[in-house]
């Protein structure tokens, strides 16, 4: 199909599209109304759990089902990732060279590492009362490993970030949600049931099992972000074509 | 205009989709669907939305104050989560493309190969 054939039928389809979705739109409740069943519900069996986080409620608690389906997808997509951006037959893998990185990009990086990996703790431990929670501050967690890349350079990463221990920790976390579920099955309740004490509400250790797959979800999340930007950056850094010269091993970085 | 939220996340949305089609760089369709899927937050705040309402955590609000809906605000975080990770592996497609066709062009990938 030529471009301007296919300009054609995405307007036509656009236009009805937009013809529906507009007319859907005025039956909607209005923006902001304070009419909300489901919203109003969930607060009521998340403070009836005790967790303070509603959110949390919802994804660990009342849905945990669905986020075991959205964890696996997760799961999924790094392993997809990381069988499409092996090391194939035809590719080599050099040793990058260490990068020369200035002054103030080093001492500002170290500076905030620590910083950016113990707020990413925290977002996963206070899931369950503060706004955040496996998902945020595995994340964050994740990346700030990687200011060590800005610091110095793609071997001082390796060193201290070794991708089978965090293959292992993205399957540790991904059953240790299912193992979570199960357990409560052999307490005598429903799969991935709220069996745990629920402990003082708005405190560390409120909230029963949304403490356990909120720390689940945060190994995963953590260990599948360390994985996924690994396989990235080793094709941008280490693996280059066999009869493509040398230009994959300086790094990706400039040179000062 | 009571509509004019909902109406944002019907435009972002197309204008996403029109990015798709007329993309000739396929790392810029990906990028083109991340904004296509934007859309789906814009919609899902916005339906979820209570004027007057604060965020639904109530470790430091009265627990019968007027709170934003949570159910949306859930499913946003869901819809967030799988796109990033649908993103990473669209791009990993982009890198293998990329090798072993030596173009991006989505237009210049016709031919079938081994």
């Amino acid at each position: 199909m030529t471009a301007r054939g296919r300009l054609w039928l995405f307007l036509v389809g656009a236009a009805a599209f937009a013809m529906v979705f507009v007319t859907a739109c005025f039956s909607l409740p209005p923006f902001g109304s304070v009419h909300h069943p489901y919203g109003e519900r969930a607060v009521r069996a998340a403070l009836s759990h005790h967790t303070a986080n509603v959110i949390a409620s919802v994804n660990f608690d009342l849905r945990a089902l669905d986020t075991l389906g959205e964890e696996t997808i997760l799961f999924a997509a790094v392993l997809g990732t990381v069988v499409l951006l092996r090391q194939t037959a035809d590719e080599q893998r050099t040793r990058p060279e260490p990068a020369v990185v200035r002054p103030r990009v080093r001492w500002f990086a170290l500076a905030m590492l620590p910083f950016a990996m113990l707020i990413g703790l925290y977002v996963i431990a206070h899931g369950q009362i503060s706004p955040g929670g496996g998902f945020q501050g595995g994340v964050v967690t994740a990346t700030a490993l990687h200011l060590l890349y800005l610091a110095a350079d793609y071997r001082a990463l390796e060193r201290v970030r070794p991708v089978p221990l965090y293959e292992i920790g993205d399957a540790a976390g991904e059953a240790a949600y299912v193992v979570t579920g199960l357990g409560a099955l052999l307490a005598g309740s429903a799969f991935l049931a709220n069996v745990l004490p629920l402990g003082t509400f708005a405190t560390l250790s409120s909230g029963g099992t949304v403490i356990l797959l909120n720390a689940a979800v945060g190994i995963e999340v953590t260990s599948g972000i360390v994985v996924l930007l690994a396989r990235f950056l080793d094709q941008a850094v280490e693996i280059g074509h066999a009869d493509d010269g040398n230009d994959h091993g300086n790094d990706g970085k400039e040179r000062v | 205009m009571t509509v004019l939220p909902y109406l944002i996340a019907g435009w972002i949305f197309l204008i996403g989709v029109y990015g798709l089609v007329t993309s000739r760089n396929l790392i810029h369709a990906v990028g083109c669907l991340a904004v296509a899927q934007s859309s789906t937050y814009v919609l899902l705040l916005a339906v979820g939305y209570r004027r007057g309402g604060t965020a639904p955590v109530f470790s430091d609000a009265p627990t019968d104050s007027r709170v934003v809906d949570p159910v949306v605000q859930a499913l946003a975080l869901t819809d967030i989560v799988v796109g990033a990770t649908v993103t990473a592996l669209l791009l990993a497609l982009v890198v293998q493309l990329r090798k072993r066709h030596g173009t991006v062009d989505p237009d210049a990938l016709s031919e079938l190969k081994g």
